[in-house]
Parts: C-alpha cells; structure tokens; sequence
C-alpha cells in the first residue's frame, strides 16, 4: 500500500485545482449536454477522466463531425500519457494487471506533484492528488449538465489562466539546477513552435524530449 | 450505437491503453542512472509546455493572445514575491478576470 502520509500530501497538494476543476468540469457538463445528451457527459467524464481530450472530442461532435475524428482529436490531446507512463512505471509496483491500474491515476499535475526530482515518483501523491481531482471533475460534470448554463462562465472568472498559473507555480518549485532550467526551455520553445501549424495536443508530446537533456553529463 | 457512445467508449479504452503501457512494461524496474536522469526532467519539460500551452491555445491549432496571458505574467509576479501556491493561481484569475472586464 502507498503510505497515508503521502497519500494525504498529495492531497493537500492538489488542493488549489480543487474549485477550478471542479468548474471547467461543470463548462464541460453545460457545453456537452446538448451535443451529446445527459447520462454520455457524466459517464465521459468518469471513464476518460480527461479535461483536454473531452473537451477536444466534444468541439468536434459539436461542429458535427464523425465519431472518427472526435476520437482522434480526443487520442491526439492524450499521447503525452504515454511518455509519463514510461517515466513513472518504475515507481510502480505489484503485478502487470496492479501496475496498469496504477497507471490509470496518471494526469499532469498529479504525476509532477508525485516526482521527486530524481527520477523516482512517490505513488501514494499520485493518488491522492488525482483523487481531489477526480472527484472535483466528476461532480463538476454532473453539476453542468444538471445546472445547465445558468452557471456562471469559468472565463469571465478568469479560472481559463488558474491552469497555466498552476503548473508555472509547481515550475518554479520543481525546476532546480541547470538541467531542469534547460528541460524547461526546450519545453516551452518546443510548443510555442509547434502550436501554430501542430495538430493539438502534439507539441506538448514533443516538447517532452526536453527531458533527453538528461543525457548529458552533469 | 450513436457516434457520441462510440467516442466515449473509444476514448476509454484508448485512455486507459496508454497509461497502462508504461507501468506494465517498465513497471517495478531499477532505472540505470542516464535512464533516471532522463526521466527526472519530463516533469519540468512538460510543465514548462504546458504553460505555454495553455496560455496560448485556441480550439484548434494555432497560438491566441488574450487575458490569460496578463493572469500568467500577474502570477509569475507573485511567485517572484514567493506568495504561496493558492495567492499566485488566485492573482492569475483576478487579474485575466480583471483584464475580460475591462477590454
């Protein structure tokens, strides 16, 4: 079992997105439940647990695309999962079936509050800092379609820049020594070059290459 | 079934897919030193994309400038003030909520 100490780290950590998420889940629920009814955006929202491949999904169900081309869109924002899965899976034990269910409590802020720094991830922060998360998406989503627009808009709150805000915050504790700073850089440029003409969601796949910085000598 | 249930299963098992491949096949492994000093800087390298990122992101591709990026600047201020994680996402929010507002 993970430690209850970390576990509670974890979420005391996460925290802070506890509201935000909570209300783009809910922007989620008011925007999906005319395009793809009541009961499809809750169970979405428990089963893809993903704010940036639903919404990427939905923009395409609702511009009347085919099924094909939300499900790509939606695969595309979700890609990076696949690099922190490989980087976080030696922090995981038990059997393949115990390690893959592990996996599924992978999403971006929980997986940097749950690293080290030295390669190792602390499991018990995953969970608990997803399961803030998730429970805050799912009510959300619920509260949406339930709700309905009557609810406030996230982006007159301004909740649109908690996100970024968020993740420079956890930067700036994360990020020690020339290598990390160098990382970071290359992240940043990578994106910030490829957003123009990139399919969504591939320049933050491709910016994950920053970590081959680790390569060199320190 | 309907294109919405297709893509809701779809993008389940896809989802899951993905984040189970890395756990399964590496899973429980010691790392040799290169293999974790690699690993080590995913985390700042992501985290600094997706700033960029979701800053500047449209619906599509593409880079759009507005409010968020006076709410990301209002909150590097705070965090070069080393006011703690909530002060610095709240700035963030007044200040692009502040900047729709007005503009």
């Amino acid at each position: 079992m993970a430690r209850d100490s970390s576990v509670r780290e974890g979420i005391r950590a996460a925290l802070p997105l506890l509201l935000p998420t909570f209300l783009l889940g809910a922007s989620f629920g008011v925007l999906a439940q005319p395009v793809m009814g009541s009961l499809a955006p809750i169970v979405m929202s428990v089963v893809v647990f993903s704010g940036a491949a639903q919404f990427a999904a939905l923009s395409v169900l609702a511009a009347g695309g085919a099924a094909g081309a939300a499900i790509v869109a939606g695969v595309l924002m979700n890609l990076r999962f696949l690099p922190m899965g490989f980087a976080i899976g030696p922090s995981l034990p038990g059997r393949a079936a115990a390690r893959a269910a592990q996996g599924q409590t992978i999403v971006d802020a929980s997986f940097v509050m749950a690293s080290r720094g030295d390669g190792s991830f602390d499991r018990g922060r995953l969970f608990g800092a997803t399961a803030v998360q998730a429970a805050a998406w799912w009510s959300g989503t619920a509260l949406g379609v339930l709700v309905g627009p009557s609810l406030p808009d996230p982006q007159t709150l301004g909740l649109d820049a908690i996100f970024p805000a968020f993740y420079l915050a956890l930067l700036v504790a994360e990020a020690h020594g020339r290598r990390a700073l160098l990382a970071a850089a290359i992240g940043a440029a990578v994106t910030a070059a490829l957003m123009p003409f990139a399919p969504v969601g591939v320049p933050v796949i491709v910016a994950c290459l920053g970590a081959l910085v680790g390569l060199r000598r320190a | 079934m309907s294109a919405v249930w297709i893509t809701v299963v779809a993008l389940c098992v896809a989802n899951a897919a993905l984040k189970a491949a890395g756990p399964v096949m590496v899973g429980g492994r010691r790392l040799s030193g290169r293999a974790a000093s690699v690993i080590a800087l995913v985390a700042p390298a992501l985290l600094a994309s997706l700033v960029v990122y979701e800053t500047l992101n449209t619906d599509g591709r593409g880079i759009q400038i507005d409010a968020r990026l006076v709410g990301v600047a209002a909150a590097a201020a705070a965090l070069a003030l080393k006011r703690s994680i909530l002060v610095v996402v709240t700035v963030a929010a007044l200040a692009t909520a502040l900047t729709r507002a007005i503009a």
